[in-house]
């Protein structure tokens, strides 16, 4: 592209994004950390660290949400690698199945899916009353910590699945026989070759699982396990009010380990040079696999495949059950439920519709007008806004959330007299934040195999600035574009932490909410589950028909080239 | 916004779509502008949608919204929404949060009494005598449990909280946490007032001890209970009424050492909505209001006693005198204890239920190994123990003295105080976890000694 001067229209654009970046991410976060270090009178102090350190609860607190982060890794890894490599180095029908599993957890929330994980696996739950009738043994699986652990490996392990799958069909066929030649195989291959060429990946995909687990609150609250950080930043800020000093702390702590983790993960990848001469030749030799490594890889999956759907069993089981009470399955089923969510919650799934469909719009819309400033722009300090919009990532949805209710205190929309706080134009503003890095990706992702020659060329056809873009660059993107939209759709939709912190009405509360609502029932969480299984089944639809129109728009944009 | 929509990013469908959305978000806000009622409650969704649908059915055009949040959340909620954008109507079960914002005056006087309400509950005023807030419904806090999980552990049915301190029951109970339930600690006052300060707590604390579960919110107790998870639950009577009218197979008794008060509403001063407030409450109040009680799902007791004339079979009535509640609710009392009890339950028995456990897991062993035996220093390192574990870290004398009653009540962004609480609750968390341990030890070595 050729130097040219500034024109106006996308410093405009710039400054546009900065502003709105600014006002919803940078002052509320700014906002969060200023309350944790300041004096009731306006002076520095550290006194609030003092006495956070001082409660032993929150110590506690503290190394358990580091506990249950690193456990969650570790256990999610060891389901993960299995999987990736069969995937990777074996020649097997299974790899469909593995794609599969590597979505399912995702489109449910983690806090719907410990409910049903309780029914399934709890103190009496299926299992353990099957394993007490035949063995008289019980297995705490559900019990304190293991449980929220149990249920974060089990939701976010296809992070490290999928980051680890393409980290491994990028490594060069030619390191492995080489090290064959030399003499490795087995196991040692594994450990000091495969493994070590795949890192990059695993490490972006395990910090990502570290930072959610580190960030999720419905969970926590769902099993009751309250010694943890999330669930004392909402439990202070919730009961004691918006000026507790100790809730910042918090929310300073937990900016700073998910800081630390994305940091982690950035240098893992750096120290080293894990960079392959060559690269898309041929990747790794697939192997046939004997009979019984074969039963053998059949077996894990199927055993990780009934551990995944486990939760989408159990909450299916829920929504129709009448009553399911100390029992394996349910007594009896009913479609009550589903009648009575029609009839009682049908603004709800209108609402995550809405709010979701506009967050995510307005990331795609951000995450485009950045990529094409970042990619296609000579402004000065344009990286700047790449870095504020992924910075987005290290923020937890409490943290944010509990920034929004400080910043906007007291704040009335233009035009009315209804608090901005009290209102969902908020909480639809904190799904754009805190997805705008997932979408941005993308955008960033799609411009750049957009070779900048078709721009060229359509203005050297004459065309204006704004109509190449028109006609060139969003179609050529789209692909991209629909891909950043349903991530941030999806992933907004089934989020909880900001959400239960910013919902003030039922009125205005999103599926998410709601189901957390109707699982706080002396009736039966019937209805709950219920609303569950149509959030799991709008959210996977929605998967699905993007999958699909991005699958056409690939091949219609090949016979066009 | 134009600028940016069309020099930096997309084409005219993205464009379109995003004025779709927001002129249809503009819609969406007019509609709210229609008359709305909006009420923070503690009750769930199963009563508060039966009373939204009767409620916008018998006025058109009215919409009332529903603020969820538990007892505690919702009082921090009405005292920081600002002046002129607080909610309606405060509706919840525990009337010392009623005390608490009576006090601080977030409550709004109106008379709209219904005549046929009774003055009194067996001592306990149904309605406020200062008419800040009115009864809705009655509550009685008791014990439920899961026949078949009782059945499959072969454990008794109980009748008073003295029986669930009995080691049969270890590891079977559940409860929710005081701070988080307005429900739970109105049932911890009530045994605080029913056996006195030391006496009750030595109770609650040996009833924690027992159990396998301090929840955080109260729904998650019936919620345990019904699945089987737990075998019995600490609840208020309408989750065990409620869940055994929809079918699971629970039961409910009301301990002798109960109360049974009113759960109430209230209109919430400078309300946006104060007539449409009135109104409501009214027709909560109406017998058309005090019916919708009846429903399956919401089983509460009505105020308004010619309603018990259509219960199911079955369905206690507290104004038949059956119920015999032994304690006089004062919850004057209960409002200048409010927090230091929520706080110190927190410290010495929520956060710390593992080591108390533990502790009480080692005393009833220690206790089965010494029936039957004579062992007198065994006796006194079990005694010691039991003092240990079960002795309230506040004496009574201490919790009456103003100034310290005082420390709770003053906002917390004060450093200096908010320092001194913190050091006490530090230290109650220290020496308890510390005497905890203890406890278990010498329970162990009276264990040792009785070989």
């Amino acid at each position: 592209m050729p130097p040219r001067a500034i024109s106006a229209a996308p410093v405009a654009v710039a400054l546009l994004i900065a502003a709105f970046l600014v006002v919803f991410l940078i002052v509320p976060v700014g906002t969060v950390i200023y309350v944790a270090f300041t004096h009731q009178d306006g002076g520095f102090t550290l006194q609030h660290f003092g006495s956070f350190f001082q409660l032993s609860l929150m110590r506690e607190s503290f190394w358990n949400s580091l506990y249950v982060a690193a456990l969650s890794v570790v256990f999610a890894s060891l389901i993960a690698l299995p999987l990736a490599y069969f995937t990777v180095r074996f020649q097997f029908r299974g790899a469909l199945l593995i794609q599969t599993l590597g979505v399912l957890p995702l489109i449910m929330p983690p806090f719907v899916g410990a409910v049903a994980m309780q029914l399934i696996f709890g103190r009496s739950g299926s299992v353990n009353l099957l394993l007490g009738e035949w063995f008289g043994v019980s297995l705490p699986i559900m019990d304190g910590l293991n449980g929220v652990i149990f249920v974060e490996a089990l939701h976010y392990f296809p992070f490290i699945l999928m980051n680890l799958v393409v980290a491994l069909s990028n490594i060069d066929s030619a390191m492995e026989e080489s090290a064959q030649n030399l003499g490795a195989s087995g196991m040692r291959l594994f450990r000091r070759i495969v493994f070590p060429l795949a890192m990059p990946g695993y490490v972006a995909g395990a910090s990502l699982v570290f930072v959610k687990v580190f960030d999720d609150l419905g969970t926590p609250l769902v099993l009751h396990q309250t010694n943890m950080l999330a669930p004392q930043a909402y439990l202070r800020i919730t009961s004691i009010g918006i000026e507790d000093p100790v809730g910042y702390v918090i929310s300073v702590l937990m900016i700073g380990f998910s800081l630390f983790a994305l940091w982690a993960s950035a240098l893992a990848l750096r120290g080293r040079d894990y960079a392959t001469l060559q690269r898309g030749g041929s990747s790794l030799g697939k192997r046939e696999l004997a009979p019984w490594q074969s039963a053998l890889a059949y077996g894990w999956i199927v055993l990780v495949l009934l551990l995944v759907l486990s939760p989408h069993i159990g909450i299916l089981l829920l929504s129709f059950a009448k009553v399911w009470s100390f029992s394996v399955v349910p007594d009896s089923f009913t479609l009550q439920h589903y009648v009575s969510v029609a009839q009682d919650s049908p603004r709800m799934i209108w609402n995550t519709v809405l709010y979701c469909g506009l967050a995510a719009l307005l990331d795609v819309v951000l995450g485009t007008a950045i990529a094409y400033l970042i990619l296609r722009s000579r402004l000065p300090l344009r990286q700047s806004l790449d870095f504020m919009a992924s910075a987005a990532l290290a923020i937890p949805g409490v943290v944010l959330a509990i920034g929004y209710l400080r910043t906007f205190r007291g704040v009335e929309l233009p035009f009315t007299d209804e608090l901005l706080t009290s209102s969902w134009i908020l909480l639809m503003l904190a799904y754009t934040i805190r997805r705008l890095p997932y979408a941005l990706r993308s955008c960033v992702a799609a411009l750049q195999q957009l070779h900048v020659s078709l721009e060229e060329a359509a203005e050297n056809l004459g065309a204006g600035k704004r109509r190449t873009i028109q006609r060139i660059v969003v179609p050529l993107m789209a692909g991209g574009i629909l891909a950043g939209f349903i991530t941030s759709f999806m992933t907004a939709a089934v989020e909880l932490s900001a959400t239960i912190m910013l919902t003030t009405s039922q009125t205005d509360a999103p599926m998410s909410y709601g189901i957390y609502l109707y699982m706080q029932s002396a009736a039966g969480r019937g209805p709950g589950a219920a609303l569950g299984v149509l959030a799991v089944l709008i959210v996977a639809l929605g998967t699905y028909l993007s999958h699909r129109f991005l699958r056409s728009r690939a091949a219609a944009l090949d016979q066009q080239i | 916004m134009r600028s940016k929509f069309q020099s930096g990013t997309s084409s005219k469908q993205w464009y379109l779509w995003a004025c779709a959305g927001f002129v249809l978000s503009a819609f969406l806000g007019a509609a709210h502008a229609q008359q709305t009622l909006s009420i923070v409650t503690s009750f769930p969704t199963d009563l508060t949608a039966v009373y939204k649908k009767a409620f916008e059915a018998k006025n058109p055009g009215v919409t009332v919204e529903i603020l969820s949040r538990g007892t505690s959340a919702a009082i921090a909620y009405v005292r920081e929404a600002p002046a002129g954008n607080k909610p309606d109507i405060f509706w919840a079960s525990a009337p010392d949060a009623f005390e608490v914002l009576a006090a601080e005056k977030l409550l709004q006087k109106f008379e709209g009494a219904n005549k046929d309400v009774p003055a009194r509950i067996g001592s306990y005023p149904i309605n406020d005598p200062q008419g800040y807030y009115y009864g809705q419904a009655l509550a009685g806090y008791g014990i439920m449990w899961n026949t078949r999980y009782l059945k499959a552990n072969k454990l008794p049915e109980p009748k008073e909280w003295a029986d669930l301190v009995k080691p049969v029951y270890f590891n079977h109970v559940s409860i929710s946490s005081p701070s988080r339930s307005g429900t739970t600690h109105l049932t911890i006052e009530t045994i605080l007032q029913g056996e006195g300060w030391s006496k009750g707590w030595n109770q609650v604390l040996a009833l924690s001890g027992n159990m396998a579960a301090i929840t955080e919110r109260s729904f998650s107790v019936p919620e345990g209970v019904n699945n089987g998870q737990y075998g019995l639950g600490v609840v208020i009577d309408f989750f065990g009424l409620s869940a055994k009218a929809s079918g699971f197979p629970v039961e409910f008794v009301y301990p002798s050492v109960t109360a049974i008060v009113p759960a109430n509403i209230g209109l919430i001063a400078n309300a946006k909505n104060a007539e449409l407030g009135k109104k409501f409450i009214s027709f909560a109040l109406s017998e058309e209001g005090q019916l919708l009680l009846l429903h399956p799902r919401i089983s509460r007791l009505p105020v308004l006693p010619s309603v018990y004339a259509k219960t199911p079979p079955g369905f206690p009535n507290p104004f038949s005198g059956k119920i015999k509640p032994k304690v006089n609710f004062d919850s004057a009392m209960s409002q200048s204890r409010y927090y230091l009890v929520n706080s110190l339950y927190d410290q010495t028995i929520t956060f710390r239920h593992k080591e108390l456990a533990a502790a009480t897991k080692a005393i009833h062993a220690a206790t089965a190994k010494l029936t039957g035996r004579k062992n007198a220093q065994a006796e006194k390192l079990l005694g010691e123990a039991r003092e240990l574990a079960f002795t309230p870290l506040v004496s009574e004398e201490k919790a009456k003295e103003k100034e310290f009653l005082a420390l709770y009540s003053t906002t917390k962004r004060d450093a200096l105080q908010a320092k001194q609480l913190t050091g006490l609750e530090e230290y109650w968390s220290r020496s308890a976890r510390a005497n905890y341990l203890k406890a278990a030890e010498l329970a162990n070595q009276a264990a040792a000694l009785a070989r």
